[in-house]
């Protein structure tokens, strides 16, 4: 069983893995980092952005219209959402802003079920990326290496408007001191819903792309939920590289104990994660600021 | 605190308690309710009376309590199916300890952070709780099968014994345990520790200035949230006769923070009721309405809703009215005592009639000769800045000392060391002959070392009595005592003491205002009768006049001379006039270190004062 090409193959999945949690948990991240709210609805972005897109490519056929109305309709959702309910919380303590992401996540979770079923839906992967292709020493199925280069190319992209663009610098200023960028005469809460709408799109992105790989459910939010959070943890909350660096490492974590006993896996994450508070409770990239 | 009048209400409250527990049997049923379904609310009822205390009185909102409810759940049902134990309420008391074991454990590696990492953290726990129960520990705990065969207790009341198995004679066993754990936690919250832990929720960092072990307490009150979710996840496998293995989801969770919400966070009764709605609604829109599986979506909006708009659930929301309309029934004259700024500052309390301060605590060793605080070399530095460097400070026992020094001169970086808010980057501080350098606020305080804060700290959410009480108990309790069910009122000398400090400070006839309500220089006040409640030896004043009238200014000070008597002072201000007339000494800070020291009117004809406060060495 521990052979190498089932090494190197469960290596390879932990890098899938690792590679989708580095993007949901850096959704979650650059919200908390902005704006200072914990969004517990996070898991169910994920959820509801691989809905969106399975729908989209009922209609359409194509993988890419999926992706696109996965990632928008989730940025859409993104932006209502802090329109019509977060921005009533900036001035409200951090439980009060716990408690209702958490609701809308449960409402989300219950909408799409209604709507839905509780079945799970799938999508093959596009034609271009079917199959499996051979590295030399292992064969792979090929979307799932597609999906590294993806989802790299995404965080590329986050990373480019965070700390390329006037808008991210924008951002990083909020970070650091709110009430003074908006003196400056910058709407902040117009960044602040923008910023909302981009991360939840990171969630929904994540969440059709993932389709392919792993048949979607109405509940599968929560343990992506939970995950991301240890990935936030061990990287460090509000930081972006803390959350790709924390969710490579949980996603070799969860594949690489699998193979060894799957059982363990969960409890190998949480361990880790115990170890890295103890020696760096601020994370492994964690900054002082708001964490 | 806690008067004869509030204890005969708070009785009330239990007999009112046992009075619907008693009536709910014969009118619940007529409006649909089962006994399945009703026993079912006093196991969630009682579950939610732990998490109450958890996250409506300490202020820590966990995701986690599913991990306790499932440890103390299966424990009890291992016990009482795999081991034999015949005794049933044996094994439920075990699963409480191994529940709070759980929690001991598992508290301190989630309290190590504070507010959102909180949440995640349990969030993770409770998974990983789920995880163990699910596969490696399958042996034990039947893994997705769960426990069947869990019996009822048996009770012998030597005339007759009473075998308890379903229905009616479960709900009187359920609910006997719901009110025992209810009672039991009023008394909890009632207790000194209850008052501690709606401080730390209000205003951690004051908790622990004022000497309270903020740690410890946070701690304590997950170990007690643990160990009724414990107990109630044991009755939940002896409810069922079978110990199912979603006790440990998420969604249990999830399930218990939703109905705690609707039903009145901080009210313990809350979740009962919530828990009554969340199952009398599940029953109703899945079964009479027929909407199936949309009953969740319904209940998710509903607890939205509420979040957004009756933060109080619906306990909260009802007794909110019944004050409402208590308060209209009243007389509409016969307002609070308004505070605004033009309220008389100080009822014109002649000084005479002033009462004494509490005296400085003893040092309980013989007193040590030389300086009550010495500081050597004292420094501070923030990359390169140098906030303080190499300051010499010494006091001598009694001593007013006044500190002044222009904007910027690090004067309230030099007070945060001396109180080991921060820690000096060189340099040791000596208080009583005993080293304090690197050590906590709390300790510092627990010695005798207490500061009044620039921008007041205060328990915001607290009258000024509950504020100088919180304080008061750090020191006659000392940073952590377990006295869980005590009284506070039992405690000797605690009435005396806050009656004494808010006479001193004058807020004795504003003392049952809540802090929200007093005026500016009544909070000011306050601030000081906070540092001053926990006897210090040594107090040290941050700024007390400002932003105060020219009024208040007099008052003050007159104020602050009297409790200075038979203690030793330290006053940082800008008011140098008052700072003048005050103290006996004066030390002139700039830059980060001591410029000059001496007697009021050597600083007034010092050439290097003058210059740095009218900027002559810039100009």
């Amino acid at each position: 069983m521990l052979s190498l090409p089932n090494f190197a193959a469960q290596a390879f999945n932990g890098l899938v893995l690792g590679a989708l949690l580095a993007l949901i948990a850096s959704g979650l991240t650059i919200i908390y980092g902005t704006l200072g709210v914990l969004n517990l609805a996070h898991g169910a972005m994920f959820m509801v952005g691989g809905y969106a897109g399975v729908v989209a490519y009922q209609y359409s056929g194509s993988y890419l219209v999926a992706v696109a109305a996965g990632s928008l309709f989730v940025m859409a959702l993104g932006l209502l959402m802090e329109r019509v309910v977060i921005r009533h919380f900036y001035d409200r303590p951090p439980e009060d802003q716990i408690l209702v992401t958490f609701g809308l996540g449960i409402v989300y979770v219950e909408l799409v079920r209604l709507t839905f079923g509780s079945l799970s839906q799938s999508m093959p992967p596009p034609s271009w990326a079917a199959g499996i292709t051979s590295l030399g020493f292992m064969i792979y199925p090929t979307y799932r290496l597609a999906v590294v280069g993806i989802v790299a190319v995404a965080l590329l992209a986050l990373y480019l408007v965070l700390y390329r663009s006037r808008l991210g610098m924008i951002v990083r200023a909020g970070i650091e001191d709110a009430v003074m960028v908006d003196s400056l005469g910058i709407d902040v809460y117009r960044v602040f819903m923008i910023v909302f709408g981009i991360g939840a799109m990171a969630a929904g992105f994540a969440g059709i792309v993932n389709v392919p790989i792993a048949p979607i459910t109405p509940d599968v939010g929560e343990s992506i939920l939970v995950e991301t959070f240890v990935v936030v943890v061990i990287g460090g909350v509000g930081s972006f590289p803390g959350a790709v660096l924390g969710g490579l490492i949980a996603g070799e974590i969860l594949s690489l104990t699998s193979m060894v006993d799957p059982s363990y896996s969960q409890v190998m994450l949480f361990l880790v994660m115990t170890f890295v508070l103890v020696v760096r409770p601020r994370g492994l990239l964690g900054e002082q600021g708001r964490a | 605190m806690i008067e004869a009048r509030r204890g005969i209400r708070g009785l009330a409250f239990e007999g009112w308690t046992a009075l619907a527990l008693v009536v709910a049997p014969f009118v619940l049923p007529k409006i649909g309710f089962v006994p399945d379904t009703m026993n079912r609310v006093l196991v969630f009822g009682l579950f939610g009376v732990g998490f109450d205390l958890l996250f409506g009185f300490a202020g820590l909102l966990s995701f986690g309590q599913s991990a306790f409810f499932g440890t103390g759940g299966f424990v009890a049902a291992y016990l009482l199916t795999r081991m034999g134990l015949t005794s049933v309420m044996l094994g439920l008391a075990v699963g409480v300890v191994a529940a709070a074991v759980a929690g001991l454990l598992v508290g301190m590696i989630a309290l190590r952070r504070t507010g959102i990492y909180f949440a995640m953290i349990t969030v993770a726990i409770a998974e990983v709780f789920f995880f163990m129960e699910n596969s490696p520990l399958s042996d034990y705990t039947g893994g997705e099968n769960g426990l069947p065969g869990v019996p009822g207790p048996t009770f012998n009341f030597g005339f007759a014994s009473v075998h308890v198995t379903g229905g009616w004679s479960m709900y009187v066993f359920l609910a006997v345990c719901y009110f025992v754990g209810l009672a039991l936690a009023r008394r909890i919250v009632a207790s000194p520790v209850g008052r501690i832990f709606v401080a730390i929720r209000d205003n951690p960092l004051r908790a622990a200035a004022v000497g309270h072990d903020v740690h410890a307490y946070k701690l304590l009150a997950f170990v007690i949230a643990a160990a009724y979710a414990g107990f109630a996840g044991g009755l939940l496998g002896v409810l069922q006769g079978y110990m199912p293995p979603e006790a440990f989801t998420f969604d249990t969770s999830g399930q218990l923070i939703m109905q705690t919400v609707i039903g009145g966070l901080g009210t313990l009764i809350g979740p009962l009721v919530g828990a009554a709605v969340w199952l009398y609604l599940r029953d109703f829109l899945q079964g009479s309405l027929g909407m199936g599986a949309s009953w969740k979506l319904a209940l998710g909006v509903v607890f939205v809703l509420l979040v957004f708009f009756l933060r109080r659930g619906v306990v909260g929301g009802l007794s909110d009215l019944i004050a409402l309309a208590r308060s209209s029934a009243r007389a509409p004259g016969k307002a609070a005592p308004g505070g605004g700024d033009d309220a008389p500052v100080f009822a014109a309390a002649p000084q005479n009639s002033n009462p004494a301060p509490p005296p400085a605590r003893d040092p309980g060793e013989p007193e040590i000769a030389g300086p009550i605080l010495q500081v050597r070399d004292l420094s501070k530095t923030y990359g390169g800045l140098a906030a303080n460097s190499e300051i010499n400070f010494s006091l001598e026992r009694g001593e007013l000392r006044g500190v002044i020094g222009p904007n910027g001169a690090g004067k309230s970086t030099f007070f945060k060391m001396l109180t080991c808010e921060i820690n000096p980057s060189s340099g040791s501080i000596h208080f009583e002959g005993r080293d304090i350098t690197n050590l906590g606020v709390t300790e510092v305080c627990q010695l005798g070392l207490s500061k009044s804060y620039q921008v007041n700290q205060l328990f915001t959410r607290l009258t000024p009595r509950e504020n100088i009480t919180i304080a008061a108990l750090a020191e006659r309790r000392g940073k952590f005592r377990l006295d869980l069910l005590r009284n506070p009122a039992d405690i000797p000398g605690l009435s005396q003491q806050v009656h004494s400090t808010l006479a001193l400070v004058s807020l004795t006839e504003r003392a049952d205002v809540p802090v929200s309500g007093l005026a500016y220089g009544e909070k000011r006040r306050l601030e000081i009768g906070l540092a001053l409640a926990t006897s210090p030896s040594l107090l040290l004043l941050d700024e007390p006049l400002a932003g105060m009238s020219p009024r208040e200014r007099v008052e003050t000070v007159k104020l602050l001379k009297s409790i200075s008597k038979g203690r030793t002072t330290v006053i940082i201000d800008h008011d140098m006039d008052a700072l003048f007339e005050m103290s006996e000494r004066v030390t002139v800070l700039q830059l980060g270190k001591i410029l000059v020291e001496g007697t009021p009117d050597e600083i007034k004809a010092n050439a290097a004062v003058r210059e740095a406060y009218l900027g002559g060495v810039l100009e």
